[in-house]
């Protein structure tokens, strides 16, 4: 383990990515100490640029910029969580069950995940979030519905490495030596699985982030009076903070989002990079 | 005839599976909610303080069943629905009534399309283009450069950075038109004036559409490259002293960028999706901004047209792409 992180540390994109997803964990922390319901207005003076006693400003309804970001931060990452720690049970399962059994279940899965990725998914997430409205005011049900859409592309990369794993030597010796299929695949495949599992995961958190903020400008997706990324853009855009000269309140949610969305990228690139040993070597060969 | 049978025909078998499986998601999901619209729709009259009489009442929702196409059974309603597909009938437009859905469809999808097809292509080509020459000089600093900038924007999605675009070109630097897909009073007409209008009004949404491409493409390629430059033929090829750029140009870039039109296929429907938030953004008249409106209206038809037509044109792409690999890459006809 400690290895792992010293190896990793010595990627510069890495430390990089790294510090600014702790520096907005540690915000998203800080919400537990708001002094201010993020649901509620008119808690502060309206419209007030970014000084000492508003870090970031207020907005025209009356809240605080900052606290209400941290809220915001918050649940982002908790929908993002949710969507992508789901879809990534569902990947492993399909993708364990396509390519252990293979025939006619193996490509049943596989053309149903195609579909869903071959679907423009914007659309028929619209669709989705219009008929399950009440529904999805929860960050939950957000999340659930978001990871329906995104496990076909993973549980095919799982399946393609279940395939190969099917026909190496220890998989006959676990066989032969009396192993159940179901300790076969938890003791032996797992393992195998979990680091694409783990990267698939936060580029898959990063896409769900994606979602939120367009389904909510949409004036879709969960609660508008809840804040996250998304919600705050919403309400910027939607009460022309451009145009008023709040540029404040437009600047933190884009800002944070892009923050958060180079971040996790550069860490699932390192990561990925880290984990695959060819792209290692040739790391080491540029330096 | 054996290309026919081991490429032609799994293609086009995969096509109808896809399509069928699509739209048939598209019947399923409104049907498979616990919402019913109808009642939706009677209680959003009712919150207007309209009163309707039993029988009226009884009427009115027997009248939005057949506009909806909610009558009889599942089975009934799901063998009805293919028949108006293939009528090309989708119903009245509820917000616009009684426009019929597929007008409104017809008039916004060229649009749509122009702007897909033609950013989706100038971003593919230089993306595996300047990626396929950084990948070869994988040691530039230009190279490095271009990389670290490919890094920040990939993962941006298409709308943060449509929001980045409109506010730097339309308020830090008023050079383009804020919104809308030609200018208001000139006639979209086959003149310089109304072409140039459409071109500047599209410049920006296109933008936003090929930067994304650019950044996928460029990285993409630059791995393939960047391993392949290491390869035998290449080797050779330098050794026998080829020019440098005749070997990237002609003998890494041209194997390397074919494959990956099948790569654009598969990520065709997230740049639609795309797409249609990127028309929102900049209120571009196309099937985006078409289907935000009937969101906002709650326009039932409309938004079940849109989503069955998104499906085929999607599918159909991909496709067409497919159809076209064999046509320019004699690898895959000869297999």
């Amino acid at each position: 383990m400690s290895g792992l992180l010293r190896d990793l540390f010595k990627d510069y994109r890495f430390i990089i990515a790294f510090g600014v997803v702790l520096g907005l964990l540690a915000l998203s922390i800080l919400s537990a100490f708001s002094p201010f319901d993020p649901q509620r207005a008119l808690q502060v003076p309206r419209a007030q640029p970014p000084s000492w006693q508003f870090l970031l400003g207020t907005t025209w309804l009356g809240q605080d910029v900052f606290w209400q970001l941290t809220h915001a931060i918050r649940n982002t990452l908790a929908i993002a969580l949710v969507a992508s720690l789901t879809s990534r049970v569902i990947a492993i399962l399909i993708g364990l069950v396509a390519g252990y059994r293979g025939g006619l279940v193996d490509r049943i899965l596989m053309s149903v995940g195609d579909t869903t990725l071959v679907l423009p998914s914007l659309v028929i997430l619209i669709l989705a979030s219009i008929f399950l409205r009440e529904w999805l005011r929860d960050l939950v049900n957000l999340g659930l519905l978001l990871a329906f859409f995104a496990w076909a592309w993973d549980a095919r990369v799982i399946r393609s490495q279940v395939l190969s794993l099917r026909e190496r030597e220890f998989t006959r010796v676990s066989i032969l030596s009396g192993m159940g299929t179901i300790r076969l695949v938890v003791k032996q495949y797992l393992p195998f699985i979990m680091p694409i599992a783990f990267t698939t995961l936060i580029n898959n958190m990063s896409w769900a982030i994606g979602m939120e903020v367009t389904l909510a400008y949409l004036g879709l997706g969960i609660d508008p009076s809840i804040p996250t990324i998304g919600n705050m853009l919403q309400v910027a855009i939607f009460r022309q903070a451009l145009f008023m000269g709040f540029w404040w309140w437009l600047l933190a949610p884009v800002g944070t989002a892009l923050l958060l969305f180079v971040s996790l990228y550069l860490l699932s690139v390192s990561l990925s990079e880290y984990l695959d040993p060819k792209a290692r070597v040739q790391r080491i060969g540029l330096r | 005839m054996n290309f026919l049978k081991r490429y032609l025909i799994p293609r086009l078998l995969q096509y109808l599976l896809v399509s069928f499986l699509g739209l048939s998601a598209v019947f399923l999901l409104p049907r498979f909610l616990p919402i019913d619209p109808i009642q939706q729709r009677i209680a959003q009259y009712q919150t207007f303080g309209v009163i309707i009489p039993p029988d009226q009442l009884e009427y009115m929702i027997s009248t939005l069943r057949s506009l909806f196409g909610l009558e009889g059974t599942l089975w009934q309603q799901y063998v009805m629905f293919w028949q108006r597909l293939f009528s090309w009938d989708f119903g009245p437009s509820l917000a616009r009534f009684p426009t019929p859905v597929s007008t409104l469809i017809a008039w916004h999808l060229p649009w749509t399309l122009g702007l897909l097809i033609s950013a989706t292509v100038i971003g593919w080509l230089v993306g595996t283009l300047v990626g396929g020459v950084a990948g070869y000089y994988h040691r530039s600093r230009a190279t490095r450069l271009l990389e670290g900038m490919a890094m920040v924007v990939r993962p941006i999605p298409y709308y943060i950075l449509a929001l980045l675009l409109l506010i730097l070109f339309t308020h830090v630097f008023p050079l383009l038109p804020r919104g809308g897909g030609i200018g208001i009073g000139v006639a979209p007409e086959f003149n310089l004036a109304a072409i140039w209008s459409i071109l500047l009004h599209a410049a920006l949404p296109a933008l936003t559409l090929i930067i994304g491409g650019i950044a996928e493409h460029f990285q993409a390629m630059k791995l393939i490259v960047q391993t392949s430059r290491s390869e035998d033929h290449v080797w050779y090829a330098r050794s026998a002293g080829v020019k440098d750029e005749t070997v990237v140009f002609h003998y890494v870039i041209r194997n390397a960028m074919l494959p990956r039109i099948t790569h654009l296929g598969l990520t065709l429907g997230v740049v639609f999706s795309g797409a249609l938030i990127t028309e929102i953004v900049f209120r571009y008249p196309g099937v985006g901004l078409l289907l935000y409106n009937a969101v906002m209206h709650g326009d039932y038809n409309l938004i079940m047209g849109i989503s069955a037509i998104s499906v085929m044109v999607i599918t159909t792409l991909i496709l067409l792409l497919d159809l076209l690999l064999p046509l320019v890459d004699p690898r895959v006809r000869h297999q």
